[in-house]
């Protein structure tokens, strides 16, 4: 809720958003204006102001014409994701894929997925688990393989410990972050059970050729030096009615993905006729992330 | 259960070719015999099948194009069926089967008469563009899941059209278990991201 | 009524200089204080400019490459900025434990050195508020953390309180140091109706600090080796045995450099107080081990990563059982009142407590705490070169704040500076 006067223009009045501007890093690719409000309190016509400003720079910054979307959750919609680990070969296909299509960082690398390669004879071990394998072929003898990304807990630690507020669990189910409203404290980084989240270390590289220049503000748009990121389920995706680029790009069908709301999706199917397990399931996060044996 | 499914059209020769190079260069699995993957589809577009009172939009299947199927073009009147189990030596020696050979071989799911079609336990003779109802008698939990969506790889919407895919697009049915793929690299160890 | 009772000039009647005139005159003798002095003050601050000059060096560097320049990565994100900060919450937390004695029991030797703990704990805050700044990815973006411009994340986020009580206290003891040194410049007696509570409250603020930090590693629920009952009252213990020490090096520097006047008997006191804290500190560090060693569960491997180290990753160990030794070694020192009171074994006790706990409340909860991480995966962290300028940095602004703090102090509370009577009064 804004007050009456807009922070915004009360701010730029008293400090001036010229000096703040330079003051707030020459790496913000997106010159947003430095006093623009949490995402959840900007009005329409701001965060339309918002859209316009991201396309405008984006466009030039990577000379393709972006498209970036802000669209909000619908109504009558959950998403849960299920897992397959019966059938995932560890092929990491997934990981590129979302590399790809959610513009992350190359140099510094960041993978919103990473895939644990576990002993078939230990089960669930996490400290056992190598992120790490390598091989000339997957599946391992003896291992299975586990991806982790974000669960989109619906008891989220991360946004129980963000000190600004700027991760919350939108209506659908999705835990967003405010990629400009981020102070980078990396409370939601120590917070997260499952690794989930990712700190900008340094600038993000993102080569103009490979940019998908179809984004979303609280996705898949391209981040800054600071602040923390994590899978979003594709929301840019998910929201339009598509599957995430993990469930298209799995070779072996191990991903399925869909609306727990809608009896006669995928999703509801899993949890009514699979064994289903979550991961640290005492933690009582209560991911929407399943993970299934088929 | 019923899954919302559009009326019966061809998918457009453009998506259809689009899904094809998808498949084919994400892999679905090397097969252990020579047959590639799906090559570009015929020019009539896909095949619509109904199956209970359901209609899967699948692309063509494998060897659809003129050069391999129809499969009666050598096997006519003048080739006559030979019903003696044995190594085929004449033709088709690529073919070796990995799928329950103690007990099948190659004249329990294609018809002896008629080799344009598959043939089911009980006689049937179906499409080889509903050859998932010959995968379903077996594999019965795999054929409901496929049906669900659960089973095998999904493309399309959550909450619209779906793209299905036939068993045999990802699984070679002379081999069909799925050979080992190189995976992608390993992510960079946090020691050294300088 | 802490009036110092060593001052060499008799009590006065309350001169007639107005209030403005007086603040004036502060104002001018604070800059008087920080601005002349001997060789060695000159050199010590001088060396602590350049430290300073060195961490801001080395902090620009960082702001330009980001917190890649830093050994922290997405397996252990927080490391020796936030290690830092967590011991200095400590230490500032302890300036209380003279106050207790002070206020609460009227001990009168005391009484005179309570402004040097308010001293620390003001110097000590700012070190943390510079620690944290230190530390964020957007220091740009940390007026989203003021309350009405920003948005601060109550009641749920703890960083959030973390800030309010830390900011709360930091006030609290500019507003009673201010207070007590101008009543004493304008030889008032300081009104006790205002100053007492202040002070009294200063109590729980202090405890209320370091609880509130030790919530905020408590609360997760991912890191068990965080998520145990015992950490707060872990924080308490280990706080309030190493802030004291450094008051106490610093209250014999003082004697002797600055001729304060602190009477053994006050060192001897405090000195035993930290004595039972630094059997608090071990027992519940027994506790602890106890615990995890007995029940034998997957968290066991944090305790096992910092004294025994896990699948050859072993870098902290030697750290950790320095810490161990430190504090064992210090408690024995402080236990028998000989060694505690003789100046030689008191200030080496005070050195290996200091040691002792930062080794432990510093890297040894930080770091474990976060490895092996929630996926199992062990990556070694050590403190880059540019971390510990950075860190070298904010110690020596700290320094320089207590230094200047004690150069305006020292003379008012040695009675040496006083307003100076007008006859042209209104």
């Amino acid at each position: 809720m804004s007050p009456e006067i807009s922070r915004r223009e009360f701010l730029c009045v008293v400090a001036g958003c010229a000096a703040a501007a330079a003051a707030g890093g020459c790496s913000d690719v997106t010159h947003t204006p430095y006093f623009r409000d949490n995402f959840r309190d900007l009005s329409k016509d701001e965060v339309a102001a918002l859209v316009a400003d991201l396309e405008r720079d984006l466009s030039a910054k990577y000379g393709k014409d972006v498209e970036v979307s802000a669209q909000g959750p619908r109504a009558g919609v959950q998403f849960a994701y299920a897992l397959d680990i019966s059938r995932c070969i560890g092929c990491r296909r997934c990981v590129y894929g979302c590399v790809e299509e959610n513009n992350q960082s190359r140099d510094p690398q960041v993978h919103w997925i990473r895939v644990l390669e576990m002993d078939k004879e230990r089960g669930i071990d996490f400290h056992e688990a190598n992120p790490y394998y390598d091989a000339e072929t997957v599946p391992r003898p003896g291992h299975f393989y586990l991806p982790v990304a974000c669960q989109q807990c619906e008891n989220p630690p991360c946004v129980k410990s963000c000190p600004v507020g700027a991760t919350w669990r939108d209506d659908d189910g999705i835990v967003v972050i405010d990629y400009d409203w981020c102070i980078g404290c990396r409370c939601c980084v120590s917070a997260c059970p499952y690794g989930a989240r990712r700190f900008n270390w340094g600038e993000p590289t993102l080569p103009a050729e490979e940019m998908n220049p179809k984004v979303h503000v609280l996705g898949n748009r391209p981040r800054q030096k600071g602040c923390v990121e994590k899978c979003t389920f594709c929301v840019h995706r998910v929201r339009e009615g598509r599957y995430p680029r993990c469930v298209e790009v799995c070779p072996t069908g191990a991903r399925k993905f869909g609306n727990l709301l809608d009896p006669s999706s995928e999703i509801r199917y899993v949890l009514e006729h699979k064994r289903v397990v979550v991961l640290k399931n005492e933690l009582n996060t209560r991911p929407r992330f399943f993970y299934f044996f088929g | 259960m019923t899954s919302p499914r559009p009326a019966a059209r061809p998918l457009a020769p453009t998506a259809l070719v689009a899904l094809v190079v998808a498949l084919a260069t994400t892999g679905c699995g090397e097969p252990a015999v020579h047959a590639p993957l799906p090559q570009a589809p015929a020019a009539d577009g896909a095949a619509v099948v109904p199956v209970d009172e359901m209609k899967f939009e699948v692309p063509p299947p494998p060897f659809s194009s003129p050069d391999v199927f129809p499969c009666s073009e050598c096997h006519d009147a003048e080739l006559p069926p030979n019903p003696k189990r044995r190594a085929l030596t004449m033709a088709h020696e690529d073919v070796v089967l990995h799928h329950d050979e103690e007990h099948r071989w190659c004249l329990d799911c294609h018809d002896a008469q008629d080799r344009d079609m598959l043939r089911l336990a009980n006689g049937t003779l179906v499409r080889f563009e509903e050859s998932y109802r010959l995968c379903g008698q077996c594999h019965g939990d795999k054929y409901r899941d496929w049906r669900a969506g659960v089973h095998g790889r999904r493309t399309g919407s959550w909450d619209g059209p779906k793209q299905y895919l036939l068993c045999v697009h990802c699984h070679n049915s002379h081999a069909p278990r799925f050979k080992p793929i190189p995976p992608r690299p390993a992510p960079v160890r946090p020691g050294s991201i300088r | 009524m802490p009036v110092a009772a060593h001052a060499a000039s008799p009590a006065l009647p309350a001169p007639a200089v107005g209030l403005w005139r007086s603040a004036a005159d502060f104002l001018g003798h604070s800059v008087r204080a920080v601005l002349r002095g001997g060789p060695v003050y000159k050199a010590w601050v001088a060396g602590l400019l350049l430290v300073m000059g060195l961490g801001l060096w080395a902090y620009l560097r960082q702001l330009d490459r980001g917190l890649l320049s830093t050994a922290m990565r997405d397996q252990v994100s927080w490391g020796f900025y936030i290690g830092n900060f967590t011991f200095l919450v400590g230490v500032a937390a302890a300036a209380v434990l003279l106050v207790i004695p002070a206020y609460v029991y009227q001990w009168k030797p005391i009484k005179e050195v309570v402004i040097l703990g308010e001293l620390l704990a003001i110097s000590s805050i700012v070190m943390c508020a510079l620690f944290v700044l230190v530390d964020v990815g957007r220091p740009d973006r940390l007026w989203h953390l003021l309350p009405g411009i920003g948005r601060l994340n109550l009641p749920s986020s703890l960083l959030a309180w973390d800030v309010l009580v830390l900011n709360g206290y930091l006030v609290l003891n500019v507003v009673i140091v201010t207070y007590l040194l101008f009543s004493l410049f304008r030889r008032r007696h300081p009104s006790t109706r205002f100053f007492l509570p202040l002070v009294l409250f200063s109590i729980p603020a202090a405890i209320g600090i370091h609880t509130v930090t030790a919530f905020l590693y408590n609360g997760f629920a991912g890191r068990p080796f965080w998520n145990a009952s015992i950490l707060a009252p872990r924080f308490l213990a280990s706080a309030f045995c190493s802030g004291p020490a450094v008051l106490l090096i610093l209250m014999q520097l003082l004697r002797r450099f600055a001729r304060f006047e602190i009477q053994d008997t006050a060192i001897w006191k405090v000195a035993e107080l930290m004595a039972y804290a630094m059997f608090l500190n071990l027992f519940l560090l027994g506790a602890e081990v106890f615990k995890e060693v007995y029940s034998d569960t997957e968290h066991l491997v944090h305790m096992r990563y910092m004294f025994t180290g896990v699948d050859g990753s072993s870098a902290i160990v030697p750290w950790m059982w320095l810490s161990v030794a430190c504090s064992i070694a210090a408690f024995v020192l402080f236990l028998v009142p000989r060694t505690r009171r003789h100046p030689v074994t008191l200030n080496l006790g005070c050195v290996l407590i200091f040691t002792g706990v930062y080794l432990e409340k510093g890297m040894g909860l930080v770091i474990p705490g976060l490895t092996p991480d929630t996926l199992g995966e062990i990556y070694e962290y050590f403190p880059t070169w540019n971390e510990l300028a950075v860190a070298a940095g904010v110690f020596a602004t700290g320094s320089l704040v207590f230094t200047l703090l004690v150069k305006v102090a020292a003379p008012i509370l040695s009675g040496a500076a006083r307003v100076e009577e007008r006859s042209d009064q209104p």
